[in-house]
């Protein structure tokens, strides 16, 4: 028994059927648990007011979105290094959900930009790092819709988004050189000499792993629709050569 | 190899070949920027290090089809893949050849434009070897995103939006070398860093194209 079995997609399509209701479940419950908590049993901030509580959108999304990437970088070695189909898929799969928090991030951080720093924008490196990360998901995107054939697609794709891992690691360096930022540091670590107090840190962490968990789920139904799709579609060609 | 590079040169010299397109989008940035801007020295001094650095990026992604695109409708693209020389060298062949004809006349003309933008007197030197060090980079990073588009239809717009987020640390650096030895400041930091990113990019990125043209040529 080891994980390459669901490599297998009838395998994958049996378990993350049998997983799925459980995720967006979770998914709900800790988002709902997390949004009702952090949105109205929460003090207001003594300097932000209520804007504060836009951090439980915002937070959870950005780190969402990076973490999208990452799915996207480990499924794409694995499709290039063991060729199994449906690790492609949920590369494929996880790029658009991925675009999506990475808006997320950045319009719920204009509006929370615009009373707090005064302005919907600015150049402070993790702003522009986001901008940078939303370019890399569409071209990706872009590249998936451009190429006909899925295998071929697959396999450019994957060569983007390696190549494309190291250039935004690079570009993350070079954007913190080139101007220094208005976001705060670190303010979430278990080691940390100041964190996030805990009326906010809880139900934050509860939003944050709602999130993730909704990339789950969302990754997975879109997964199990292009497994379907493809099945769809050999079935179609099997129909027109008989 | 030699003759690779050479036959190259010709194509682009020649009728047809688009030498001195990438130029001349250059010169036509340098003239529209003053005229949109307005003509005050300081203003246009000040921003001059990153206009003429967009400017020659720009100039340099106009040109990037060309590099695998005729190739792969004639056919002699797939005479290079089965040629003795490895895809690896004929990529970075290519990617140099493309240099040879974008990247080193925009290096040379710089200094040029840089008068008509006001560039502050100490920024010239600091323009031609910034440009020098950072248009392989471009050249390399841009065969790439043509390796990658190869086999789309018009995917000129396509290969754009892929290239672009990948040239974000070598302007980065490239304009904060002008902008740093325009003032008279310390530049040894990015000049590094954008030397590094040129080695690193020439030595790692053409497994990658040539990984890319493979799969598009099955």
């Amino acid at each position: 028994m080891s994980i390459w079995e669901y490599a297998n997609p009838k395998k994958f399509m049996a378990l993350s059927g049998r997983v799925l209701p459980w995720v967006t479940g979770l998914a709900v419950l800790s988002l709902g648990a997390g949004m009702v908590w952090g949105f109205f049993l929460t003090p207001d901030d003594y300097k932000q007011g209520s804007t504060v509580k836009i951090i439980y959108i915002h937070v959870p999304a950005a780190s969402a979105a990076i973490n999208a990437w990452a799915v996207m970088l480990i499924a794409s070695l694995v499709w290039i290094i063991r060729r199994h189909h449906v690790s492609a898929l949920v590369a494929k799969a996880a790029a658009p959900v991925g675009l999506t928090f990475t808006l997320i991030a950045l319009v719920t951080g204009a509006f929370w930009g615009q009373p707090m720093w005064g302005t919907w924008w600015a150049w402070d490196p993790r702003l522009t790092n986001f901008l940078i990360f939303a370019l890399f998901y569409l071209g990706y995107i872009a590249l998936w819709e451009a190429v006909e054939n899925p295998d071929t697609a697959a396999d450019l794709t994957g060569v983007l988004c390696i190549v494309g891992s190291v250039f935004a690691l690079l570009s993350r360096y070079a954007v913190l050189f080139w101007n220094q930022g208005l976001h705060q540091g670190a303010s979430l670590s278990m080691d940390a000499q100041e964190n996030v107090s805990d009326v906010y840190w809880i139900p934050l962490v509860i939003c944050i792993a709602g999130f993730e968990l909704l990339f789950l789920a969302l990754v997975l139904v879109r997964a199990r629709t292009e497994i379907r799709r493809r099945r769809a579609q050999a079935l179609m060609a099997r129909e027109r050569l008989a | 190899m030699i003759a690779l590079l050479v036959r190259d040169l010709r194509l682009a010299f020649r009728a047809g070949g688009g030498f001195g397109l990438g130029l001349a989008f250059f010169l036509l940035v340098a003239v529209l920027v003053p005229l949109g801007v307005g003509p005050e020295g300081g203003t246009l001094g000040k921003i001059a290090p990153g206009i003429l650095w967009v400017g020659a990026l720009l100039s340099c992604l106009l040109s990037l089809d060309r590099i695998f695109a005729l190739d792969f409708e004639d056919g002699s693209l797939d005479l290079l893949a089965t040629s003795p020389l490895p895809m690896e060298g004929a990529v970075a062949v290519k990617a140099f050849a493309h240099w040879l004809v974008t990247g080193l006349p925009l290096t040379l003309a710089a200094p040029v434009l840089g008068v008509l933008l006001y560039l502050p007197p100490d920024g010239y030197g600091w323009l031609v070897l910034s440009l020098f060090l950072g248009t392989p980079a471009l050249s390399v990073i841009g065969a790439f995103g043509a390796a990658l588009t190869v086999g789309v239809k018009r995917g000129g717009l396509l290969l754009s939006l892929l290239v672009l987020p990948l040239y974000v640390p070598t302007l980065i650096f490239g304009a904060e070398v002008v902008k740093r030895g325009a003032a008279g400041m310390e530049v040894a930091t990015p000049l590094a860093l954008l030397a590094a990113i040129t080695a690193g990019a020439a030595g790692l990125l053409p497994f990658a194209s040539a990984a890319a043209i493979r799969v598009n040529l099955r």
